[in-house]
Parts: C-alpha cells; sequence; structure tokens
C-alpha cells in the first residue's frame, strides 16, 4: 500500500491542488480509497483530513468501500433511459445477485449506475471497467459476463 | 513521418503542403470509424483483421483509425479511397467482411454487399476547397452507390465542428495539418492584433456551444480587460448532459481543433496557462488528447515563442471525477483547485475571479473547436451561417426512439422536423412521434405541435427548452412523459451539490410527488404543489443546475398534462411504463414453453412445464420487462392496470 502510494504521489505536485488527481490514480490503482490512505494523502498534500473526505465522498468515482475486480457501470443517460436502462439493472440483479452499488461476494464485480456514457447511439450501454458494449439484452449481457469470467 | 518544430508560418505553410500531398497521394487508403461508439459495436476486431490481413496486399495501402463521422447507426464503418476513384463507405462491417473489401480493392470494385454512400471529393473546409478523388470517369459500380448528398442522413448536414471527424487519423498531427490545421493560429499570432481576433469573433456571432449560449466575443473581451496579470483559458470537456455526447466525438476525432482553438483564445485575451477539464468517463478522449498536447508541444505550437509571435501558453489536462454539476463554471474552476464541486454566486464573474481569483475565460468543447474556422475563413462566413441571433452550425446527438441515431451538425435554423424525420428518418419501429427532449436535465420536451419550430438558441428557449450542449433524445408513444419527468428529477436531485437548500430539499420534495404519480399514489393538489415548489427552487438557486431544475416537469406538465392526469385520476400509465400501474401477462397460444424467460427472470417470478405455456406470479413478479426482451415469440405482453382481471 504504502508503495503505491508512494509512487501516486511521486507523479503529482505536493500541493493541494493536486487532491482530486491523487486520489484518482490511487483508485485506480487499489479500486478504493482505504482509509489509511487518505490520512497520509491529508499529510503528504497539505490538506485538511475533513477536506479529503469531503472531495472523497463528494464526487461519484470514488468509493470508500472495497470494489470488485471488473466494475460494470450502468449508463442511465436520457437515450439508455427511455430505451430500458432501469432493466439492465434487473437483468445484472438476476446474473450477479448484486444491486445498483453493490459487490458481488466474490469480489468479482461492482455495479454502479453511472450519468451518461457518451454512446447514446448503443442504448442501452454499459462500461465495464473501460470498455463499453451496447444495445444490451439479456442474452448478450450473459455472454459478456462469462467472458470476463472465464478470463480470470 | 518525423517533422521538426515548427517556428514561422512559412515553416508550417511548407510542412503543410508535404503533408497535404501525402494526405491525398494516390494510393488505397482504408479508413475505420473508431471512436468508442465504433469500437464498442465491433470496429476493433475489423481493425485487426485488416490489418493482418492486408500483410503486403496492395502497395502502399495506409489503414488508419479515423473519428466518428457521425453515422452511428451505421457503425462499424469502413471507408475505402482507391486511387483515381470515389471514397466508398461501407457500413455493419464484420471482420468476415474484410477479405470481401480486400479483395475489392485489389479488383478496384466495389464490395457491393456493405456499401452505402460514396464521398466524390476530400473536403478542405479552412481552406474553402475540394479535391476530388475521382479522375475521369466514373466506374459502373461506383455510379451506383449514392453519393452523400443523396444520403438522407448526410443530405442537409453541413460539417463544420466535425470537419475532420471521419477524415483524419486523430493521432496523426500531421493529418491535421494537411488539413489546414494550426494555420489559423498562425495567422492570428503572427497577422493579427488580439483586439482584431476578439472582434472577428464577436463579428462571427458565436455563441457558447455548452448550454447557455453566451456570445464567445464578449466573454473574450471582458477576459481580456480584466485587471490582473496571471489570465486563464479553461476548456470544458465536462460534457454531462446525458444524451449528449458530440464533445467526446470531436475530441475523439479531431483533438487538434480543441488546442488550436485554445491557443487562439489564450493569445486573444492573454493567458499563458490552459486547462482542460475533461470526463474520466471518457478514457478514449483522454489517452487521444494527451497525445494531441505532446504532438503539439514537440511542434512547438505549444511552449514558448509560438509561431516566432513571443506568445507563451501551456495546457495541462484534469481529469472530472464523475460529478455533473462539474459542468457548471464556477464548480469546474473549484474543481480544478482540488476542491468539491459547488457553485458559488456569480455576482463576479468568472471572467475577472475565476480559477485562483483569476480572469478565466471558459469555453466548452464544440466552441473553442469553431475558433479556428472563423479565423481561417473569416467572420462574415462564419455569420453567413445560421439565424438572426444563432450563427454558424450545432452538432445535435439525434437519440432515442428514432432510426437514424448519430451526431447530425446542421446550420442553425433548421427545423426539428427536418433533424428528426429527414435527417433522423422518423421513429423506430413504425411507432408515433411523442416528444423530443432538448437541453439536457436543464431542458425540456417538446411535443410535436412544435416540430416546424426551427433549432435556435432564442427559438428553444421560446418553447420552454434549451439548446443546451445539443443532446436531441426522440420519445415516442411508448415513453411515458411523467416518467421522463421523474427521471431528471432523480437526476438532479444526486446531482445537486446540495450548497443550495431549496435545490438540494426541493428536487427531493419534487421527485417525491413524481415518485407517488407514477406509483399511482397521485393526488388532486400534487400538479400545484409541482408549481410551487418549481417557483421555489427557481429563485433560492444559485447556479443554472437549480435555476433550471424544473425545466423537465413543467414542460411535460405544459404539453402533457393529458398524461399526469390519467396517472393521477386513472391511476394509468398510457405508455405503459411505471412499473406500478401496469402487469405482465404470457399469452398461452404465443408461449412454446422455452424457458427462455425463466432464466432471464431476475425474481424468479415465471415457471411452467417445459413445452407447456408458462405463467407469470404477480405477486413475485417487479415488472422489469426483462421477459419481454427475453422471450423471441412475442408472447408477453404488457397491460394496463396492477391488477389481474
Amino acid at each position: 500500500m504504502d508503495e503505491v502510494l508512494e509512487n501516486v504521489l511521486a507523479r503529482c505536485a505536493p500541493e493541494p491542488s493536486s487532491l482530486i488527481s491523487v486520489l484518482q490514480d490511487l483508485q485506480e490503482e487499489v479500486y478504493y480509497l482505504p482509509r489509511e490512505a487518505l490520512d497520509q494523502v491529508a499529510r503528504r498534500l497539505g490538506v485538511p483530513r475533513a477536506q479529503v473526505y469531503h472531495v472523497a465522498t463528494f464526487y461519484r468515482a470514488f468509493s470508500l468501500e472495497p470494489r470488485g475486480l471488473h466494475t460494470i457501470s450502468i449508463c442511465r443517460g436520457t437515450a439508455c433511459h427511455v430505451k430500458g436502462a432501469e432493466k439492465i439493472a434487473d437483468m445484472l440483479r438476476a446474473e450477479l445477485d448484486a444491486s445498483d452499488g453493490e459487490t458481488t461476494a466474490d469480489r468479482m464485480f461492482t455495479v454502479q449506475s453511472v450519468r451518461c456514457l457518451g454512446c447514446c447511439s448503443l442504448a442501452p450501454a454499459i462500461m465495464i471497467d473501460r470498455e463499453v458494449y451496447g444495445g444490451v439484452n439479456p442474452q448478450k449481457l450473459r455472454r459478456i459476463l462469462k467472458r470476463y469470467r472465464d478470463e480470470d | 513521418m518525423k517533422t521538426s518544430p515548427i517556428s514561422t508560418p512559412a515553416q508550417l505553410a511548407k510542412l503543410a503542403a508535404s503533408a497535404r500531398k501525402a494526405f491525398l497521394a494516390p494510393k488505397p487508403k482504408i479508413l475505420v470509424g473508431a471512436a468508442t461508439c465504433g469500437l464498442a459495436t465491433g470496429a476493433g476486431r475489423v481493425l485487426d483483421a485488416l490489418r493482418e490481413q492486408t500483410n503486403g496486399k496492395l502497395d502502399g495501402l495506409r489503414v488508419l483509425e479515423t473519428g466518428c463521422i457521425g453515422a452511428c447507426f451505421l457503425e462499424p464503418l469502413v471507408d475505402v479511397v482507391m486511387p483515381g476513384q470515389a471514397r466508398i463507405t461501407y457500413a455493419h462491417v464484420t471482420s468476415e467482411d474484410d477479405p470481401g473489401i480486400l479483395d475489392a480493392m485489389a479488383e478496384g470494385k466495389v464490395y457491393e454487399k456493405r456499401a452505402v454512400g460514396r464521398i466524390d471529393a476530400e473536403p478542405f473546409l479552412l481552406d474553402d476547397v475540394k479535391k476530388n478523388y475521382r479522375r475521369g470517369k466514373f466506374a459502373e459500380d461506383v455510379r451506383k452507390v449514392p453519393s452523400y448528398e443523396k444520403v438522407p442522413f448526410f443530405a442537409g448536414q453541413l460539417h463544420v465542428a466535425m470537419r475532420n471527424c471521419g477524415y483524419i487519423d486523430p493521432s496523426s498531427i500531421e493529418d491535421y495539418i494537411a488539413k489546414g490545421g494550426y494555420s489559423a493560429a498562425a495567422k492570428a499570432l503572427t497577422e493579427m492584433e488580439p483586439e482584431q481576433i476578439i472582434e472577428e469573433i464577436k463579428t462571427s456571432g458565436l455563441r457558447g456551444r455548452g448550454g447557455g449560449g453566451f456570445p464567445t466575443g464578449r466573454k473574450w473581451e471582458t477576459a481580456r480587460k480584466a485587471p490582473g496579470d496571471v489570465r486563464y483559458v479553461i476548456c470544458n470537456a465536462d460534457e454531462g448532459d446525458p444524451g449528449a455526447y458530440m464533445d467526446r466525438a470531436i475530441i475523439e476525432g479531431d483533438p487538434h481543433s480543441v488546442i488550436e482553438g485554445m491557443i487562439i483564445g489564450s493569445y486573444a485575451i492573454g493567458s499563458h496557462e490552459g486547462y482542460v477539464y475533461v470526463r474520466e468517463e471518457y478514457p478514449l478522449a483522454v489517452k487521444r488528447l494527451r497525445l494531441a498536447l505532446r504532438q503539439a508541444e514537440e511542434m512547438g505550437f505549444l511552449g514558448d515563442n509560438i509561431f516566432g509571435s513571443g506568445h507563451r501558453f501551456r495546457i495541462r489536462i484534469n481529469r472530472g471525477a464523475g460529478a455533473f454539476v462539474c459542468g457548471e463554471s464556477t464548480a469546474l474552476m473549484a474543481s480544478l483547485e482540488g476542491r468539491v464541486g459547488e457553485p458559488r454566486a456569480k455576482y463576479i464573474h468568472t471572467v475577472e475571479s475565476g480559477l485562483w481569483a483569476k480572469p478565466s475565460c471558459l469555453n466548452n468543447v464544440e466552441t473553442w473547436n469553431n475558433v479556428p474556422v472563423i479565423i481561417a475563413r473569416g467572420a462574415e462566413w462564419y455569420a453567413s451561417i445560421g439565424t438572426e441571433g444563432s450563427k454558424g452550425t450545432k452538432v445535435f446527438s439525434l437519440v432515442g426512439k428514432v432510426n437514424r441515431v448519430g451526431l447530425v451538425e446542421v446550420p442553425m435554423g433548421m427545423t426539428l422536423r427536418q433533424v428528426i424525420e429527414d435527417i433522423g428518418g422518423g421513429i423506430e419501429n413504425g411507432g408515433q412521434f411523442k416528444a423530443v427532449q432538448t437541453g439536457g436535465p436543464s431542458g425540456g420536451c417538446i411535443p410535436s405541435e412544435y416540430l416546424d419550430s426551427p433549432v435556435d438558441f432564442d427559438e428553444l428557449t421560446k418553447l420552454g427548452s434549451m439548446m443546451g450542449s445539443g443532446g436531441m433524445i426522440v420519445m415516442d408513444d411508448r415513453t411515458c412523459m411523467v416518467d421522463v419527468a421523474r427521471y431528471f428529477l432523480a437526476f438532479l436531485k444526486d446531482e445537486s451539490c446540495g450548497k443550495c437548500v431549496p435545490c438540494r430539499e426541493g428536487t427531493a420534495r419534487m421527485l417525491e410527488i413524481l415518485d407517488g404519480i407514477c406509483e399511482g399514489r397521485g393526488r388532486p393538489g400534487d400538479i400545484d404543489l409541482l408549481h410551487e415548489l418549481s417557483e421555489a427552487i427557481v429563485d433560492g438557486s444559485l447556479c443554472a443546475l437549480g435555476g433550471s431544475a424544473p425545466n423537465p416537469v413543467l414542460t411535460t406538465l405544459k404539453y402533457f398534462s393529458e398524461e399526469y392526469r390519467a396517472h393521477i385520476e386513472d391511476r394509468r400509465c398510457p405508455a405503459k411504463v411505471c412499473r406500478a400501474l401496469i402487469r405482465f401477462a404470457i399469452d398461452p397460444d404465443k408461449c412454446t414453453g422455452c424457458a427462455a424467460c425463466v432464466s432471464a427472470c431476475p425474481e424468479k417470478a415465471i415457471s411452467g412445464e417445459k413445452k407447456e405455456p408458462h405463467a407469470i406470479d404477480q405477486t413475485k413478479c417487479v415488472k422489469c420487462g426483462v421477459c419481454v426482451d427475453a422471450c423471441r415469440f412475442d408472447a408477453i405482453e404488457v397491460k394496463q392496470g396492477s391488477e389481474t382481471e
């Protein structure tokens, strides 16, 4: 952990304005923001702990809870909404037994809703890590999830 | 091609000439649309297979990834240029089509199976020229492919902001320069005074493309005149409006156009430091922008003494962290400073006191992208496009229940009907048009009786909606307008930063009422209460998020009051969307007992004997409708009313 944090800190200027990018890089490395790391970040950047916590809980991208290996983002943009994005959450619940915001028991997937992936022509769309999938239906979703399960 | 840094306009002109020669070289070229939407439909596989199979097959062949030309409904798109012929567009290409395309190229023929359109000339918008691909007569099979002017989706469009998307390799600065790139910056920095540039932008009539539609030239002028030595130039690439993705497409397809616009802007207002605040949800855009910045630095377009003018300017990238409110200028600047994105009161505008309390000039991606065109072609030319109050073109993302979804760039003043029917091809699956939602969560829903209104900043505002960043979400008779209003309220309630109580609590209360209406618990006074709350939220909020939060509710109340009444008085959802007011039933005559729905149902509410008609346990059913999608026999019906008959 310490080493990861050092690497992240080394990439940014040690000043308060780097706070968001430090937290972003940290989350990318360890998939969430551990409490002890937040304390360290506060000390090193010279930002009050309260402010670090404020930022870490304000932005949707940050999680204080450990997350799964893969993050499934359900697009909740308008186009996806009118094309049935709500259903995707239901499908995922059927497939993974995890609701919006939850992580599967095997820590394989975290399911979350995001605002708009900007892939409105593919509605309804999801993004797994950085891969976007469009026109999601039950059969397709099952195929996609299987691919991720087989990989790991 | 390795190129040495450019320090004078003459050097740039020389490089442009050689880059253009290489760009137009009479050699075969394949362009694969590889923006996020293309990649998600399989463009990556097409590209890999093409590269594998082309090994040495065609002499001098160039295979390149290009941006999105806008026709997302045709993805994956592959375009082929053969020397002396037109450029042919192939749609819905899979890796299985690759050998066919390559064979056809080798024989100088068209791969007819996938051909949907042809472009006869390569446009160079900045230089106002078109270079014909074709020499001599068309081959018979080329002539059979309709030219873009005759393809309904492209006819009537005018690509200015998207001038390079789908034409160049976004990772090649030489391609951008071949298209006239950075010549506008060279002209601005070496031939024009800052005031002259500002005057030019003012005359062009360019208005902010991000939402507000504020005159760009006036913004620049105030920023230039603001006291102090340090000023910032900021690009808002935090494209948050759900249903709008033109900024992503522009950055992914033509990142240098945004950088060039910012360079010109920085010189005009006297700034040496720029920021791009880009959404983290757009990883490919971030990647392409990073590369473009590095290239621009290496070429000397960013750095000290740009084009020998003495002007210095650098750009940094900051990634957003998933907060919609950060699209608001003061919230965005707070986020750039590493703080939470809470807007502040704008008694003093950000052009006078913005980032780090310094004058800051913030424009959105599409606005910056328009700047080089205005400088290169002149304000007069730009102002000749569009309407009295809205000049130029606007990119719209035409999405939702429309046949041809994609990015559509049209001159301002075109009617909504032309965009939706002529370009978009009307409603999908033969449905009935109900409304078009514009302007994101701050906008509203426009019903069919106003379809002949022109797209124009002021006209859309008159209808109770707004231009916003250009999302155009088409809704049909299977879209419930109360549900749409509830959707936006839920969005805004979640995204309210919480600073102003009327916004934070008011949106929550409005959402409660709308939830009630959608769940069949609507009460007679609800509509009055929604109006009352709307007023309070508008009056009591600092920023535009709260100030325009009630718009989706107010416009749907205004134009679709029937639907609200059906929900409240009859406990009925005419569009059969609101879950509490509908039920699902299996038609025993159609059900084959294949059990596809059984495994799809998240609640395990469907059961039955193998090969016998199945049934839904209404007590378990949550009415998600997943079974409807899973059923291949169209056996599951949606019925009005929550009770079984």
